[in-house]
């Protein structure tokens, strides 16, 4: 396999909420050579079900070995992989910034550029939400200099694939 | 009913049918042990010598019968020495079922005396693994663990009791049936994709099919003869694919891969169409995998999807039993087109016959020629348990089996050790049978101390150990690749072997000369009862042909 040949893929899996679920699908991924790129979890509907959506990066040959091995755990319901063209996605990432009084303003304008909200503020700065895909996400953290950025906590990414367009005419 | 925890998982194992239990005992199982008292009637306990046995004995003795092992063992250490049998059962898909002892509840996580995350530890060698914390979940559990053992792909299933779940008193009541939402096997191959298998037949003029484990294992030896003989369709067999045809035929050609025979690879590389069965495709087979089976289209029949297309590409994969996949097949009206094919494959075979001796040392002993006389010898229900090197290939290549389930060896994991408790298992499921053990010097001495559980026992299980002062397989590869620097392979001061079994009050008797061979495996295979022959065989000899780890099947290496 060679480097240039890997994409990332979005995988959305559905499992039995059992404990230790979690940790036997990542470390099942792991264990066969691939990489989380990303992985978010979350109850369904349905209390007895997780919904975890996971982003790993590798070929399309391999990808598919890793949705075949995912229904080897016997807690898991349903693989499905996420169409690339036909998939909406969303992540939150929190992100505390320094702010002074000569910044703030700037700072604020660039949240509401990215409709992002301000959900906590001091006299230190704020601690600003922003929603949309991790591009989004990552090119607003990407503003500001590193030394602006205190802290990131992101959730990781949820995506599901849009409704089919014949069946919602 | 209210019952105690420990009662109700052994009335649940009795509800499963299970008659035979390799357990060793300890602190967190005791109570388990206590009620199994009660059923001695019922429930065969065996208590090994090491809990390793124990494990590798259930896996023979679910190999051999098809039903799954059971073993029971302590938390701790009594868990973790379960791991490699386990192991050993994960990769060769052998159903078996491992109750282990755990610390109580409220001492979970605190590094309690004998604490081992059990279901951590075992997560990557289990099919499916489950704490059980609450007694009202224990018989759910077990039939749960059966159903998960025993159905789709096999596999081993790990169940950890605490103490004080087994001491806990619940009202018992087993279900009848479980509804796993997610776990549904495919049984039965997609009807169009067998109809493409057999147009495939039809335009074939070089069919081969591949057997793999799982041809044994789903007990489908019968139907894949049947289809070979009927349409005309050679064979060739993977390490644990052994079995499928009887010895003489001629379509068999043994098996393929790194130590399959010459004629079995030339088969794959030149067969234009090839039906896998329960073939897994692992590395010891496949080689170099952009070079195998160069020539042909691949149908590849398995009950695990995930195995479809994970080494080999197929261009038709179908997901179903074996059983019905070749029922549908057998059926179906296919004139196949191979005469000519066969004809090229008997000459082929006749023109590189395997050598049953040591071209090194002439007049000597040779493994070999050992094994092809003990396969002469032995009756043909025999089941050989083979440890793992030198000693299995030749098992493999000289023996000839005639029967599915008739050849237990550890071919995923490899693990050496395997063969002597492996034997003890096949000899408590089938007493109408004969055992016969064949090891190697190393094999034999990482789990010898299971001498006296075939003694306590009276198990007559036949044992040659073949003495060559070596870790042969890995000094064969030294010879190969390391310029004969012989780095941790030297045994030549192994200890006598049959006056071991003596001290273990087993039969022991020693083999020097190849003109005594004849007569001393007569002895060993009539004698009533176990026996031990240690054979000194000609320490030069090595598993050729071979075909060296990543290169293409034709790449063989014939002389070293």
């Amino acid at each position: 396999m060679r480097e240039e040949e890997y994409t990332d893929h979005t995988i959305s899996v559905l499992v039995n909420n059992h404990p230790g679920v979690l940790s036997k699908l990542t470390s099942l991924i792991t264990r066969r050579g691939f990489n989380i790129e990303s992985i978010a979890a979350g109850p369904t509907k349905d209390p007895d079900m997780f919904r975890l959506t996971i982003i790993v990066k590798g070929d399309d040959q391999s990808v598919e070995q890793i949705q075949k091995q995912l229904y080897k755990i016997v807690d898991t319901v349903k693989v499905s992989p996420i169409d690339p063209r036909n998939k909406v996605e969303r992540e939150i990432g929190l992100i505390k910034l320094r702010a002074t009084n000569g910044s703030r303003n700037e700072v604020l304008q660039m949240v509401n550029v990215f409709k992002g909200q301000v959900i906590d503020s001091g006299p230190g700065g704020f601690v600003v939400e922003i929603v949309g895909s991790s591009e989004k996400v990552d090119s607003f953290i990407g503003l500001f200099p590193p030394q602006q950025v205190v802290e990131v906590a992101r959730t990781g990414i949820v995506a599901m694939n849009r409704w089919e367009k014949k069946q919602t005419r | 009913m209210i019952l105690k925890g420990a009662r109700i998982l052994v009335e649940s194992l009795l509800l499963e049918g299970v008659d035979t239990i390799f357990a060793y005992t300890g602190g967190k199982v005791i109570s388990i042990f206590d009620q199994l008292q009660e059923f001695e009637d019922r429930v065969r306990l065996i208590l090994p010598r090491h809990e390793q046995g124990g494990t590798h004995a259930a896996d023979g003795y679910a190999r051999s019968t098809g039903r799954p092992g059971v073993v029971i063992v302590t938390s701790g250490p009594g868990a973790t020495n379960t791991v490699t049998g386990i192991a050993t059962a994960y990769m060769d898909s052998v159903p078996m079922v491992v109750i282990t002892g755990q610390v109580n509840l409220d001492q979970i996580g605190s590094d309690a005396f004998q604490e081992a995350d059990v279901v951590g530890i075992t997560m990557p060698i289990t099919k499916a693994n489950f704490l059980v914390r609450d007694a009202s979940e224990i018989a759910y559990t077990v039939k749960k663990a059966f159903h998960l053992a025993t159905t789709g792909r096999p596999g081993p299933v790990v169940i950890d009791i605490p103490g004080d779940v087994q001491a806990q008193d619940v009202s018992f009541d087993y279900p009848d049936t479980i509804e796993l939402r997610g776990y549904k096997p495919n049984m039965n191959g997609h009807p169009k994709q067998i109809k493409s298998v057999i147009g495939m037949l039809k335009q074939s003029r070089k069919p081969l099919i591949i057997a793999g484990g799982g041809v044994n294992l789903s007990g489908a030896t019968e139907m894949v003869n049947r289809l070979a003989d009927e349409k005309g369709i050679p064979v060739v067999c993977t390490l644990m694919g052994h079995g499928v045809m009887p010895k003489r035929s001629e379509l068999l050609l043994g098996p393929i891969g790194m130590h399959g025979t010459l004629y079995g690879n030339y088969a794959v590389q030149h067969a234009d169409l090839i039906l896998a069965l329960g073939v897994r495709f692992s590395d010891r087979i496949v080689g170099d995998g952009a070079g195998f089976a160069p020539k042909a289209k691949l149908v590849h029949v398995d009950i695990d999807p995930a195995e479809i297309g994970k080494s080999i590409k197929a261009d038709l994969p179908i997901v179903g039993t074996i059983q019905s996949v070749l029922g549908d097949l057998n059926k179906a009206d296919i004139p196949v087109d191979s005469e000519q094919w066969i004809r090229e494959l008997v000459e082929y075979r006749s023109a590189h016959p395997l050598v049953a001796e040591d071209p090194k040392n002439p007049g000597g002993l040779a493994p070999q020629r050992l094994i092809q006389l003990a396969g002469e010898i032995f009756p043909k229900e025999t089941i050989v348990v083979t440890d793992v090197g030198q000693n299995q290939m030749w098992a493999a290549l000289f023996f000839g089996f005639s029967r599915g389930r008739s050849f237990l060896t550890s071919g995923g994991l490899g693990t050496m050790g395997f063969g002597l408790p492996a034997a003890i298992g096949a000899a408590v499921g089938n007493p109408d049978k004969p055992v016969l053990m064949i090891s190697g010097d190393g094999g034999f001495q990482m789990n010898l101390q299971e001498l006296a559980t075939i003694r306590r026992y009276r198990l007559p299980v036949k044992m040659l150990v073949i003495d060559n002062g070596y870790l042969g397989m890995v000094r064969q590869w030294q010879e190969l690749l390391f310029e004969k620097r012989y780095a941790g392979t030297v045994m030549d001061d192994n200890p006598d072997f049959a006056a071991l079994a003596e001290v273990f009050g087993i039969h022991g008797r020693t083999l020097r000369d190849a003109k005594d061979a004849q007569d001393v495996l007569r002895e060993l295979a009539e004698c009533e009862g176990p026996m031990l022959l240690h054979a000194h065989v000609s320490p030069s000899a090595n598993v050729l042909p071979m075909v060296p780890a990543g290169k293409p099947l034709e790449q063989v290496v014939e002389k070293i």
